[in-house]
């Protein structure tokens, strides 16, 4: 063995223990490098109970409810196997939207209402458009139920 | 012999003339795209149906978040042959990535902020795509940091080497966050599987701003490697008969 070989052999080994390493860490802390739970972890129970997280998910179509004169909001979060409600008071992002995705930060009342605290739009990896997306809409007849567009 | 191209490379001589030769031909594409990818993607794309002329943002902070891993990995694979076959320009070539990369990282994360606060609603979230791209401008910052702790430079290559090759694990980390964790950052758009999720009047301005960026850090890096072997050279018989010339 040359040299030259131990040192491709040695930066190999590194590259490769290094990994296993940080894939070991990263499975093992798994549920800390999430960031946030869905409908069905919830109902599952697999979320810490009183403590602080972030739940995310869809905002079911048509259950947005906004009380008048004040900035409270309730609205349902969906993953479409389960879902759960969520109360905030606060200033939504603009790509708030029915049927789109949201992230919110907050804890689980004993009613099984997620008060948040935080609402974050999650917005999809999809870039088009308007007329395309309006037409979209016509296609799949939806143009009359999505308020948010 | 077909590798006699590549231990030429290793002769400082031969490279910093060969650097020199090669820069126009990058920088000028260089530009040229870049002008021309900015003009198609800020004035002649259309507008997003969701983010509306907001999203417009994509077209630096994707070609940016693009080029500080592909400088990353450029940076690496210089410091493991520098290592492998102790090429001293391989060690420079590495060295010259470094603040580029880190530049581009920082590019990275700034546009993403200025994104987010509009669309997501916020600056900043501990989130594994963020983070991780977070880390790896620290990763940077710590080879450029550590290269500057030895008075020697041949301890400074092989150490920041080291670095800059175990690092490399955090590459795949930042492509695949968004995939393998739940994440605020959306999914790629481009750099997946199947089809990109844009229309062609979107994607074309922003596949020609990620060839500009590519050219733009050949010419840069191409510079900068001029300037190191310069420095590291700086007491070999070769620079004065050069510089002279």
């Amino acid at each position: 063995m040359t040299p030259r070989q131990r040192r491709l052999g040695l930066v190999i080994g590194i590259v490769v223990g290094v990994s296993i390493a940080g894939t070991l860490a990263l499975s093992a802390f798994r549920q800390n490098v999430t960031f946030f739970f869905d409908p069905s972890q919830v109902a599952g129970g697999q979320v810490p109970v009183g403590e602080r997280f972030r739940l995310g998910g869809m905002v079911t179509k048509g259950t947005v409810q906004r009380a008048p004169g004040s900035l409270e909001v309730r609205f349902v979060v969906t993953d479409f196997a389960h879902d759960v409600p969520v109360s905030y008071s606060g200033v939504l992002p603009d790509l708030f939207r029915e049927g789109a995705g949201v992230v919110a930060q907050g804890h689980l009342r004993a009613d099984g209402t997620f008060v948040a605290d935080e609402v974050l739009a999650k917005h999809d990896e999809k870039y088009m458009p308007p007329a395309v997306a309006k037409s979209l809409k016509i296609r799949h007849g939806e143009a009359r139920s999505d308020p948010g567009s | 012999m077909r590798w006699t191209w590549f231990h030429r490379l290793a002769s400082p001589p031969y490279l910093y003339a060969l650097a020199a030769r090669l820069t126009p031909w990058f920088a000028w594409p260089a530009a040229l795209l870049i002008l021309g990818g900015l003009y198609a993607g800020l004035v002649l794309a259309p507008p997003d149906y969701q983010q509306g002329e907001g999203f417009r943002i994509i077209y630096v902070h994707v070609p940016s978040a693009w080029m500080s891993l592909m400088v990353y990995v450029t940076m690496g694979v210089a410091a493991a042959v520098g290592l492998i076959w102790r090429m001293k320009v391989a060690h420079a070539v590495a060295a010259s990535c470094a603040p580029i990369g880190a530049s581009f990282t920082v590019a990275a994360l700034v546009t993403g902020s200025l994104w987010g606060k509009p669309m997501w609603g916020t600056y900043w979230v501990w989130d594994p795509r963020l983070t991780s791209e977070l880390i790896l401008l620290f990763l940077y910052l710590g080879f450029m940091g550590l290269r500057a702790g030895f008075d020697d430079t041949q301890r400074a290559d092989r150490s920041a080497a080291l670095l800059a090759i175990v690092g490399m694990v955090n590459v795949p980390i930042i492509h695949y966050s968004v995939i393998w964790w739940n994440s605020l950052h959306q999914g790629p758009s481009v750099m997946r599987l199947g089809k990109p999720t844009m229309p062609p009047a979107m994607l074309v301005p922003l596949l020609v701003l990620l060839l500009g960026f590519t050219l733009f850090f050949a010419a840069v890096l191409l510079v900068r490697v001029r300037a190191e072997i310069l420095q590291r050279e700086r007491a070999a018989r070769w620079i004065g008969e050069t510089l002279r010339a």
